[in-house]
């Protein structure tokens, strides 16, 4: 889904306050917003629709009354990020708790150890700037990049800055001396084995089929529960599937991700990745990474192959899918106002988007099992184009043996059988 | 028959050597198989820990064996030799079956009859170095660029898997071959005791040039 069109709501999390048209001017620092990260009253909070802006009198959302800011207590609070300023936004992002990121959830506002050694509240207690360290507001790993690694690759230009990764506080042999654990970190990721699962106290949203919305319950948008007690269905954004204690998906991984554009074509019959995890076995730089694959079905332009971009939340428009439930319309607002050719019909495709995992870091004695990879039907089943040791076998390798072995126990028995009955034989 | 006389063949350290390599032989062969996928039991990692241990514990070992070969002069009884060994293979063939002696009782001086001598000498040269090898380099994986070494994991996995299987073979046949004694347990029991039971310490002789035919024609008799 697209931000552009919906920005009024997007811009509450997104690129800071004050978005009213398509004016808005992006890279002016005027345009961020201090508070959402400084403030340390707590009580600082955007309105859900108003552009990242709090409320100047009381006003009531989905039953929740949001107030105006005592402003002289939030400026005297201002202070380094805690987790409640970053988690505000990215534990929510997507809409929800633990909607789009399977590692980041409102669990981690005061984690226990199980949860993340790191941030664990009764422990070290560390902050995401702890690691995500920042440069004259620049702030570090906006996707955490291959913290294994020793050469780091950043995002986006911005992000080319020094950065806190595991390897820089517990080198490139964490683990005791001989441990052949040492000897995994060239090809595995930290978090490949230290973080056995994720979503692990909070559900993540694992699936989210737009295709569904827009059904109505007496002419009036309705919404399920499922389990977790979580959305099974809304009429606004349709059916989710959500899931707990998720064990990742591992790919090779350099830090990149290559994403799916609005003019690139897709092919409507395979799920689309919506973005793609760059890297490969023979790429130095790269790890074997766990990663949240969030699936569903999005619209699009079935004319052109494009995705399609949607005009989802506006308060007054009438072409907005929030207010119409009308996709042609929606659609046809949304690329229009990205500026791009629109082929007149539209569908629904699978899509794919992988989120890298690097948060919930479990204590130690948590951490896999070799056999959870090392195994015919292990975790890294999936992963081809290397031998490791318990997942592959040499066919005929195997096969020549084991007809050995069996030959040599037939011959064997045949051979005292035998003896036997000659013993028998001779004795009479 | 002939008289039956008991001698001391095995001394104590090869009895030890014997039995250790025994129970490295199926610690490695269980946790191998483990490491390999064949089965779950251990555990990958504990499977792994063990077999790691027997291996440098029987790399040790090994070396402990070799000096005792060399300074007691006992690897004179791994001398490969071709004599005798088709009468051997025909009695094992069939001429037990038919009540036969056996071509090449052991003796004092002859503990092993040659297909023993080829089949020992084989493994102690070259299978269990050839696992030592592999296994070494398969072990120190990590450490292949810096010795500027450009194989892949899949070779050295298969050939230290050919390595495993060839050892379960001779295992099993081992197994069976040790019941083939004057009575089933005579043989393992002598590995225990050192003593072995043989049925005529002359016959032993076979060796000898001098006493070649002499000695044919005793056992023809």
């Amino acid at each position: 889904m697209n931000i552009q069109g919906n920005e009024a709501r997007c811009t509450s999390c997104h690129a800071g306050y004050g978005w009213k048209d398509d004016t808005f001017d992006f890279s002016s620092e005027r345009n961020i917003d201090c508070l959402v990260c400084h403030d340390q009253t707590g009580t600082y909070e955007k309105f859900p629709t108003g552009a990242g802006h709090p409320v100047s009198e009381p006003k009531k959302f989905m039953g929740k009354t949001y107030k105006p800011p005592d402003w002289n207590k939030v400026a005297q609070s201002v202070g380094r990020p805690t987790r409640d300023n970053c988690g505000t936004c990215h534990f929510y992002g997507g809409g929800g708790d633990g909607v789009k990121h399977g590692d980041l959830d409102s669990s981690l506002l005061s984690p226990d150890e199980q949860l993340d050694v790191h941030m664990d509240a009764e422990g070290p207690d560390f902050t995401c700037i702890r690691c995500h360290t920042t440069k004259a507001h620049k702030i570090a790993g906006r996707c955490y990049k291959k913290p294994a690694a020793k050469e780091l690759k950043s995002l986006i230009e911005d992000d080319l800055i020094e950065r806190i990764t595991c390897v820089s506080c517990h080198t490139d042999k964490p683990h005791k001396p001989g441990d052949k654990a040492n000897d995994h970190t060239d090809k595995v990721a930290c978090q490949s084995c230290h973080i056995p699962a994720y979503a692990r106290q909070l559900p993540t949203k694992m699936w989210w089929d737009w295709s569904e919305a827009g059904r109505m319950k007496d002419g009036k948008p309705y919404a399920e529960h499922g389990p977790f007690g979580k959305h099974s269905y809304h009429t606004k954004k349709g059916e989710f599937v959500w899931a707990k204690n998720v064990v990742p998906e591992y790919f090779w991984f350099n830090g990149g991700l290559e994403y799916t554009l609005l003019t690139d074509k897709i092919d409507p019959e395979k799920p689309v990745k919506l973005n793609r995890v760059m890297g490969s076995r023979d790429d130095s730089r790269s790890r074997i990474y766990p990663f949240k694959v969030h699936k569903g079905k999005q619209p699009y332009d079935s004319k052109r192959n494009t995705m399609a971009a949607l005009h989802l939340f506006s308060p007054k428009e009438e072409t907005a899918y929030w207010g119409s439930y009308d996709w042609q319309k929606a659609i046809t607002a949304g690329m229009e106002y990205v500026g791009l050719e629109y082929g007149g019909e539209f569908g629904f495709v699978e899509t794919v988007y992988h989120f890298p995992i690097t948060h919930m870091v479990a204590p130690k004695e948590n951490r896999i099992s070799c056999e959870e990879c090392h195994n015919r039907e292990g975790r890294l089943a999936n992963l081809a184009g290397f031998y490791m040791p318990g997942r592959d076998h040499h066919e005929g390798l195997d096969m020549v043996g084991w007809i050995g072995v069996v030959l040599s126990l037939i011959a064997v028995i045949l051979h005292g059988v035998f003896r036997k009955i000659a013993g028998k034989k001779t004795q009479r | 028959m002939n008289a039956k006389n008991i001698i001391y063949l095995y001394p104590r350290f090869e009895r030890f050597w014997h039995w250790a390599q025994t129970l490295l032989i199926l610690a490695l062969l269980v946790t191998g198989f483990e490491i390999h996928g064949t089965y779950a039991l251990l555990g990958f990692e504990t499977a792994f820990t063990v077999h790691n241990f027997c291996a440098w514990a029987w790399l040790i070992l090994y070396i402990f064996i070799v000096f005792w070969m060399v300074t007691t002069g006992e690897w004179r009884h791994y001398i490969p030799t071709f004599r005798k060994l088709y009468d051997v293979s025909c009695y094992y063939a069939y001429g037990m079956f038919r009540g036969e002696l056996h071509p090449v009782p052991k003796s004092v001086r002859i503990k092993h009859n040659p297909l023993q001598r080829l089949t020992y000498l084989g493994i102690v040269s070259a299978l269990v170095p050839f696992q030592m090898i592999t296994g070494f380099f398969y072990y120190y994986y990590n450490s292949w660029p810096q010795l500027g070494l450009n194989w892949t994991l899949g070779t050295m996995g298969f050939l230290h898997m050919a390595g495993a299987f060839a050892f379960l073979i001779f295992l099993v046949v081992h197994l069976y071959m040790i019941t083939t004694g004057p009575t089933v347990m005579a043989h393992t029991r002598a590995m225990f005791t050192g003593w072995e039971e043989v049925e005529d310490v002359q016959a032993c002789e076979w060796e000898d040039k001098t006493q070649k035919k002499e000695t044919g024609a005793a056992l023809k008799a």
